[in-house]
């Protein structure tokens, strides 16, 4: 492999691991403070894909440029009502009780969502790429990529993680966060409503979900099951991460984007091993992930 | 007197008990039950099926159904996974009693089921699937495929390619990595090697089937620059690479082949250019040039998108074709029994060698010697044309199914190792949009 090919699967490794950032960093924050594994993480993902595809095709004819805000409007919208549903009716019940019970209802939601999915939207293909086609292509070595892909899904995906972590370690509310995630007990005993926290971090790791499947929606066919593949990929890198680890989300998305585009341009049959060949690999040396750290159990 | 009204009597009293007896072996209703994808990517081509099938089985009814008998559907999601398929499967032969059934869309459903029909002696036409090995490896009595598997229909589309492209150099192959895009390029490049072995293969890509993104595999082919890119995709993974694709200029640099692209056309609308070359599995085409103006053709058609939304894709048509080949061996097996309704098993022996058509597409032949389907193949590059906001095709060639299909009892693969150079120049007529 060349230095030119080498530059170009680099560019094409940091666009894949930006999108793939964007979905795992949301599911590894509620894990983080809620200690949930949100299976409906996916159903979540498909749901901002399909909701900004939605506006985006509305809005188009009236304004190109407002397919923008309508990616970041149908976010915020699935983060809200969806997530905000999904803490607040199925989860915050179950607070307390045995995991196995969170992980089969966040499944159930999964399956209820999948199916609600093909009653809104169908089963045919839907493609709403007007966002990237209003950026220009740029030209590496003769090879045209999108500016959308390797231009603006990093910046978003840089912003996320800086914002994220201004936001946990430079705010109250982040503070807050941060001190349920360390201890529920001692922090619901200073006076802070952990219930709130709670549906705090689900509606924006929710939020983060929809966010993907937004910015992947002028990319990418919205098909029936694309949530349930990158619910099974995000959880590949959470897991690699460390449960929880923003940065270490960010590391392991960049290490998977990475290693399938140089895999894709010299031995492409082992391109879908990549991310759980990884995972296997971390796990078998580092059992609680890349960043994560050996839980200490109270008695 | 008395004896005249007597035997008068007797023949009304006969000829009721005949009435009867008769009246007693038409069923009610005969029971189709049917196997498509109602959930998953796959139901893309499942649920179109699905609503063919219940507007045939409406309009078959409103004409008196098969022999004076309506027909009952009743479906099963093939996309419940392989255990959940087979337990629903008998339990639709078992308990519900289908007459027969259509299963299935995927290969890998097909190769479950065909089993399963075989043990439980109910006759089953392979609808939609492809895997050619099927019914090459054993001989089936109650399976049989109502249209044509992977070997003519890859072969008729590198046909094609050969006749109007013939002086390519290099290709990549960027197929689905299941069995459908590993057997397709198979049978592929194994008719190529045979045909055109200067060919140089460039790249082999399997991206993961419903992967959402292709940059990577469209930089390397970019870099590449190969003068053929072949893809067996289909549903959103196709529109996707062909989106993704056109977006980087990679349809202007190689010639793009769709090898079963007719039931993305309409989908990808303005953004499938000029010049790919198409194929229909089949000679599926809802501009079919031989048929588009016949009026039941175009009723049809135009039915069916009323009611979708859509023009009818290949998938529609091969469930049409189940339907129609079950109408015509019905109406065989019962005039094989003198007018009376005939058993399961004469309506097995009537199906063997039937040729049906539907006036969709060209005749198909039910081959006797291993119960596969002998139909046509119709491949056609892209054009645009007014009035229409999706690509049309043209320069289409409809191929003969005798000529591109492997001899019954002859493996696909080995049969493709033995065509010669000279196999691309065979007549095949050529029809303008």
């Amino acid at each position: 492999m060349n230095s030119t090919l080498a530059i170009l699967a680099v560019l094409d490794g940091i666009s894949y691991a930006a999108l793939v950032f964007l979905v795992s960093v949301g599911l590894s924050l509620i894990f983080g403070v809620l200690r949930v594994v949100n299976v409906a993480h996916g159903s979540l993902y498909a749901f901002g894909a399909y909701l900004a595809a939605t506006f985006s095709l509305a809005i188009a004819p009236i304004s190109p440029w407002l397919t923008y805000p309508a990616l970041l409007a149908a976010s915020i919208v699935i983060g809200v009502v969806c997530g905000g549903f999904i803490e607040r009716f199925l989860l915050r019940p179950l607070y307390g009780r045995d995991d196995v019970l969170q992980l089969l209802i966040t499944f159930a939601a999964f399956m209820i969502m999948d199916n609600l999915q093909r009653l809104i939207w169908g089963v045919q293909p839907i493609f709403a790429a007007e966002p990237l086609k209003l950026l220009p292509n740029i030209s590496v070595f003769g090879v045209n990529y999108t500016s959308y892909q390797v231009l603006l899904l990093p910046g978003v995906a840089l912003a996320t993680l800086f914002g994220l972590r201004y936001f946990l370690r430079k705010t109250l509310a982040g503070a807050v966060i941060l001190a349920v995630t360390e201890d529920r007990e001692a922090s619901t005993a200073i006076g802070i409503d952990a219930q709130r926290v709670y549906f705090l971090t689900f509606v924006i790791g929710a939020s983060f979900a929809a966010l993907g499947g937004a910015l992947a929606s002028p990319t990418t066919s919205l098909v029936p099951g694309m949530g349930a593949d990158m619910i099974v990929l995000s959880f590949a890198v959470a897991a690699t991460a460390g449960l929880g680890q923003i940065e270490g989300t960010a590391l392991t998305a960049l290490m998977i984007g990475l290693t399938r585009a140089f895999v894709i341009y010299l031995q492409p049959e082992f391109e879908v091993l990549v991310p759980y060949l990884l995972m296997v690999l971390v796990l078998l040396v580092r059992p609680f992930g890349l960043f994560g750290a050996v839980q200490v159990r109270k008695i | 007197m008395n004896c005249f009204k007597a035997a008068f009597a007797a023949g009304i009293a006969l000829a009721t008990l005949t009435g009867a007896a008769l009246a007693q072996g038409k069923p009610q209703e005969i029971k189709i039950g049917i196997t498509t994808f109602l959930s998953g990517p796959a139901s893309v081509f499942g649920v179109p099926a699905k609503a063919a099938a219940e507007m045939i089985a409406e309009d078959l009814n409103k004409k008196g159904g098969i022999g004076g008998v309506p027909v009952k559907l009743s479906f099963v999601d093939e996309g419940a996974g392989g255990e959940a398929l087979v337990s629903n499967y008998r339990r639709m032969v078992q308990d519900e009693k289908v007459d027969a059934t259509f299963a299935s869309i995927s290969s890998g459903s097909c190769n479950q089921l065909v089993p399963v029909a075989e043990d439980l002696k109910v006759m089953n036409f392979m609808w939609d699937c492809g895997a050619a090995s099927i019914l090459e490896t054993k001989k089936y009595r109650y399976n049989f495929r109502t249209q044509a598997n992977g070997t003519p229909e890859m072969l008729a589309v590198l046909v094609y390619l050969l006749k109007t492209k013939p002086d390519f150099k290099t290709i990549a192959v960027v197929n689905q990595d299941y069995a459908w895009g590993r057997e397709s390029w198979e049978i592929f490049s194994t008719a190529l090697k045979a045909m055109k072995p200067d060919v140089q293969v460039v790249a082999e890509l399997f991206p993961k089937f419903g992967a959402p993104d292709y940059s990577t595999e469209v930089s390397r082919l970019l870099a590449l620059r190969p003068d053929v890119v072949l893809t067996t995709s289909w549903g959103g993974d196709l529109d996707t690479l062909v989106r993704q694709a056109g977006q980087r200029g990679l349809l202007q640099q190689s010639t793009f082949v769709l090898a079963i692209g007719e039931s993305s056309i309409q989908r990808l609308g303005k953004d499938l250019p000029e010049g790919l070359i198409v194929g229909a599995r089949g000679d599926h085409w809802f501009l079919h040039p031989e048929k588009k103006n016949d009026p039941a053709f175009k009723a049809f058609a135009e039915a069916f998108k009323a009611k979708t939304g859509a023009w009818p894709i290949y998938p529609v048509y091969h469930m049409a074709q189940a339907f129609t080949a079950l109408q015509t061996v019905y109406e065989k097996a019962i005039k094989a029994n003198g007018g009376n309704w005939p058993t399961r098993e004469q309506v097995v022996d009537a199906t063997s060698g039937t040729e049906f058509a539907t006036g969709f597409g060209r005749p198909i032949t039910l081959r006797p010697e291993d119960n596969q389907g002998l139909e046509a193949q119709l491949v056609g590059v892209t054009k645009a044309v007014p009035g229409y906001d999706f690509k049309l095709l043209d320069n289409m060639m409809i191929f003969d199914p005798k000529v591109i299909t492997n001899p019954a009892g002859q493996r696909s693969v080995d049969w493709l190792k033995t065509l010669k150079p000279d196999f691309v120049k065979m007549d095949v007529p050529t029809f303008k949009q």
